[in-house]
């Protein structure tokens, strides 16, 4: 009888950047990057997939980071909230939410901002109920939603205009 | 003053705001904490060796092993046991806890200590603990002579965590000889003040010191009761709050901090304790409450008395329910003219969750029934809702409670702000009505209509106890130390504005340092929407110490008495010149070096000797719609009055107001701890339903009224707490006119308002 596999070799990138590691298998995504990686930015809350503030994008879709499990980011690409910017240019996201004041406590913006950035991605001529639709999957506790909720639609209409202009 | 962009947002939106779940100490230790499986039971045994022998196990610890250290904890009354001493209380308190190299082995260990029960009757609610000869604390452990803030803890006994009373005139002779009364009972849920940063701490204990990183809005409160566990000088006792990931009061005093440090202790290791969601609903809640009011009218409406019967639901420990309870007390009987009045209060023990603090603590609560009863009874007289409160509401300047501050607001102003929004929606949607025709009411049928006001005042600010201290650099730059936390209120914006107006610099050079106790000065908490008020004070008492120094420094360099230096306009006016302050610092150094100093301190003194600080308004109007096949019930509109005598920074009070308001709809309409025997059904956040974006309301009106009434900087009072508190008694209000049968409890979910609606066909 064989010992049970209770760890697992996987190859990812993560923020540009190829990484190779030995992972316990019931390692959580979240807690691969946060104790692991030391990328603290992705936060662990309701740890149910129903508070987004562990969102980060994997191969272009929203996931949960504390209800995936590490190994099975195995041949992916990830994104959370530290590889926005570049380098001291915040992604148009990132500078939405700053100019709205579309945060509080801020336990919540990383999640905001990745699925935010996962929706624009996929939809950049998302419109005000696709923003609501994709948002309503977040929880916060503080601003009462409205600061976030215009803080994603200018983000949207500055996207639409930036691929409108590099189109003609 | 102005809207200037959070100093901490930068931080938050790339992920580098660092909190007390993102800090790490060498060599780090895991804490599990094993949860007691029973409400109300003496604890039998404790088999640990399984646990300890397990993978990566360093200790396993319960109450039979924490030496020396004190066994219990408690700002007001010392009654809550760091781990379960004999016997446990609710189901999830602690009974041990594991440390492991790792938090994976310390969850798998805690898994591996039996712990045998011997079971007691579980008395989970109010009226049965208070009615049952089981005891769930068999002893008092208030101390005689101490009291929190006024308030002397009762002896408990008979599961009474506490009681209280407010008088004066003749409330039962007014209420005999009344024109109407009018009866309202109605019933508060236990709520959960869900901070998305469940309650955590690291904590790491040395020979003579004791550091912890922790979530605690209030770190010199837990700095106070960490020396006495420890029997260590305050001094040695370092409590160290980064950025907090959501308080709103849940995270007011000592919660986890006595656990992770009796951890480290024994262990010899720095340990992290964290929670899930599951810990933390069972960590602390909001009090639930049954109140009863009874108000009497003279035939012109006027108030003549109100009796009030307040019964909390405080669960096992007091923590901070005597105050919350004192509070509920002044809070519950409204900012009207009241000849004769009598509160009664009693806060039980129960074997559920520890309440303490939740935002507005002990307003919402009173004011549900308070200000609901003020609804029915304008029903009852057949006058307008509004013109009943504007009949009995106080004018600036009275006295709401005899000794206390007078009213330091214009409520009749707010409310006419609030009518008028009111109106102005009712007047959009009729003109859209019009342009649509028929098919938008087709659309509508099937919708009931009800809309409300309700004001609160709320005895805030807590003490005026604050110090603050500003360092001036040799370039003229400014480091602002303060021990009040950051918890997304934006007070580290807002302290640095005031910072730079007082001392005439840019806001980008003020740097803010923030509750770290071994540098930054004493605090008396981060609650009851004190800071901009009571700090705020401090700082600029601390500029203005600044700019005394600087004299004195700038006539020694000059050689002239002090009183030939005038400060005008950011600089320092001497006969011969005129100096910046970064010049007067270099000159009397001799160098580009040196700081200059000025301290703050707030007391009982001028313009705080007068408690409450300032009376915290809450004055809201909300028009709600109800879909009167399901029960659903939305907001169409909700109208919120921030009173704040002067804002600061406008953006952060509307960002206040919206928020508390927001917490306020979840308890009117989602939100409520459910106890189905022993334990909760709901410990979970796909069950305890919050808030999420497509709840909000259809429109916000945020209105903000600056009259500079407040004691605060240019005539500020605080904002944080004022907009929940009056929200679930509108909502309930609104709910009842829609419908109309009043609801007598929340949350006002679907079933509950279909069943209302079923009331009314009958």
């Amino acid at each position: 009888m064989t010992a049970p596999v209770t760890s697992t070799v996987i190859r990812f990138r993560v923020n540009g950047h190829d990484r190779e590691m030995l992972v316990p298998v019931r390692l959580t995504v979240a807690e691969l990057l946060r104790d692991r990686l030391g990328l603290t930015g992705t936060k662990v809350s309701c740890e149910m997939q129903v508070c987004g503030a562990c969102t980060v994008v994997v191969d272009g879709d929203p996931v949960s980071s504390c209800a995936a499990l590490a190994c099975d980011l195995d041949g992916t690409e990830v994104l959370t909230v530290e590889g926005l910017a570049q380098g001291r240019d915040l992604h148009p996201v990132q500078e939405a939410f700053m100019e709205a004041n579309a945060l509080q406590c801020g336990f919540c913006t990383p999640g905001f901002i990745m699925m935010a950035v996962a929706l624009l991605d996929a939809h950049p001529d998302a419109g005000a109920e696709d923003v609501r639709e994709w948002m309503d999957g977040n929880l916060c506790r503080c601003t009462g939603y409205a600061p976030i909720e215009t803080a994603v639609t200018l983000a949207a209409s500055r996207l639409t205009a930036a691929t409108a202009e590099d189109g003609q | 003053m102005t809207a200037v962009p959070r100093s901490d947002a930068w931080e938050k939106v790339t992920g580098r705001a660092r909190y007390a779940v993102d800090m790490a100490l060498p060599n780090m230790a895991h804490a599990a904490v094993v949860r007691s499986e029973r409400a109300h039971a003496r604890i039998a045994g404790i088999d640990r060796a399984e646990a300890e022998a397990a993978p990566g196990v360093i200790a396993v610890v319960t109450a039979d092993d924490l030496g020396d250290l004190g066994r219990r904890f408690g700002h007001i009354v010392p009654d809550h046991a760091v781990l379960a001493d004999g016997k446990v209380r609710y189901y999830g308190e602690p009974v041990a806890v594991v440390v492991a190299e790792t938090p994976h082995q310390a969850a798998d260990a805690a898994d591996l200590v039996w712990v045998d029960y011997d079971d007691l009757p579980a008395l989970t609610d109010s009226a049965t603990a208070l009615a049952s000869d089981t005891l769930i604390h068999e002893q008092s452990y208030a101390e005689p002579g101490q009291e929190f803030l006024g308030v002397a803890p009762t002896p408990s006994a008979d599961n009474v965590a506490h009681r209280g009373e407010l008088a004066w005139g003749d409330a039962e002779a007014a209420l005999a000889e009344a024109a109407a009364v009018v009866e309202t009972t109605a019933r508060f849920p236990l709520v959960y003040g869900y901070a998305m940063e469940t309650y955590n701490a690291l904590a790491d204990w040395q020979p003579g010191s004791l550091h912890v990183v922790s979530t605690a809005q209030h770190p010199l409160m837990v700095r106070k009761e960490l020396a006495r566990m420890f029997s260590l000088p305050l001094a040695a006792v370092r409590v160290e709050v980064p950025y907090i990931g959501g308080g709103y009061g849940s995270k007011s005093y000592t919660k986890l901090e006595p656990l992770a440090a009796a951890a480290s202790w024994a262990s010899g290791r720095p340990v992290r304790v964290t929670t899930d969601v599951e810990a933390a609903m069972y960590t602390t809640r909001a009090d639930g409450a049954v109140v009863t009011v009874r108000t009497a009218f003279d035939a012109g409406a006027r108030i003549c008395a109100r009796d009030i019967d307040i019964r909390f639901d405080t669960g096992a420990y007091a923590d901070n329910s005597p105050l919350v309870l004192t509070k509920s007390i002044n809070r519950s009987f409204g900012p009207y003219r009241i000849p004769n009045l009598r509160v009664r209060g009693v806060a039980a023990y129960t074997n559920t969750a520890p309440a303490s603090s939740y935002r507005g603590f002990g307003a919402p609560q009173g004011a549900l029934a308070g200000e609901l009863n003020m609804d029915m009874a304008a029903d009852r007289l057949g006058i307008d809702p509004v013109e009943l409160r504007r009949r009995n509401l106080l004018a600036p300047g009275d006295t709401i409670i005899d000794g206390k501050r007078p009213l330091d607001a214009d409520l009749a102003a707010d409310i006419d702000a609030i009518v008028n929004a009111l109106d102005q929606h009712a007047a959009d949607r009729d003109a859209a009505v019009q342009a649509s025709g028929d098919q938008h009411a087709a659309v509508h049928a099937g919708t009931l209509r009800g809309r409300a006001v309700a004001v609160t005042a709320s005895d805030a600010g807590a003490s005026p106890i604050s110090t603050a201290q500003v360092r001036m650099h040799a370039d003229g730059s400014v480091t602002l130390l303060v021990s009040s936390t950051e918890m997304g209120q934006g007070s580290r914006t807002a302290l640095a504005q005031i910072a730079a107006r007082e001392l005439g610099v840019d806001l980008d050079a003020v740097a803010v340092g923030q509750s770290d106790t071994r540098f930054t000065p004493f605090e008396w908490t981060t609650g009851a929407s004190r800071t901009t008020t009571v700090v705020g004070l401090a700082v600029q008492a601390a500029c203005a110490d600044l700019w005394d120094n600087l004299r004195a420094k700038a006539a020694e360099s000059a050689g002239v008495p002090v009183d030939d230096v005038i400060v005008h306009g950011g600089r320092l006016h001497l006969a011969a010149e005129t100096l910046a302050p970064a010049e007067v610092i270099r000159q009397w150094f001799g160098a580009d070096a040196g700081e200059v100093v000025g301290v703050g301190v707030i007391r009982r003194d001028g313009a705080t000797e007068m408690l409450p600080p300032f009376w915290e308004i809450g004055a809201v109007g909300v028009e709600v719609s109800v879909n009167e096949a399901t029960g659903e019930v939305s907001v169409e509109h909700l109208v919120t009055v921030g009173d704040v005598g002067h804002a600061v920074n406008p953006d952060l009070v509307k960002g206040q107001d919206l928020g508390a308001a927001t917490q306020g709809l979840g308890i009117a309409l989602w939100e409520e701890m459910v106890y189905d025997g022993e334990q909760l059904t709901n410990p979970n956040l796909i069950e305890y339903r919050v808030p999420r974006l497509r709840d909000t309301p259809r429109r916000v009106t945020s209105v903000l009224a600056e009259r500079g009434d407040g004691a605060g900087p240019y005539g500020a009072k605080g904002a944080g707490e004022g907009a929940l508190n009056p929200v679930p008694a509108a909502v309930a209000a609104a709910v009842g006119r829609a419908v109309g049968v009043w609801p007598t409890e929340l949350p006002l979910t679907p079933p509950r308002v279909w069943s209302l609606l079923q009331q009314a066909e009958q």
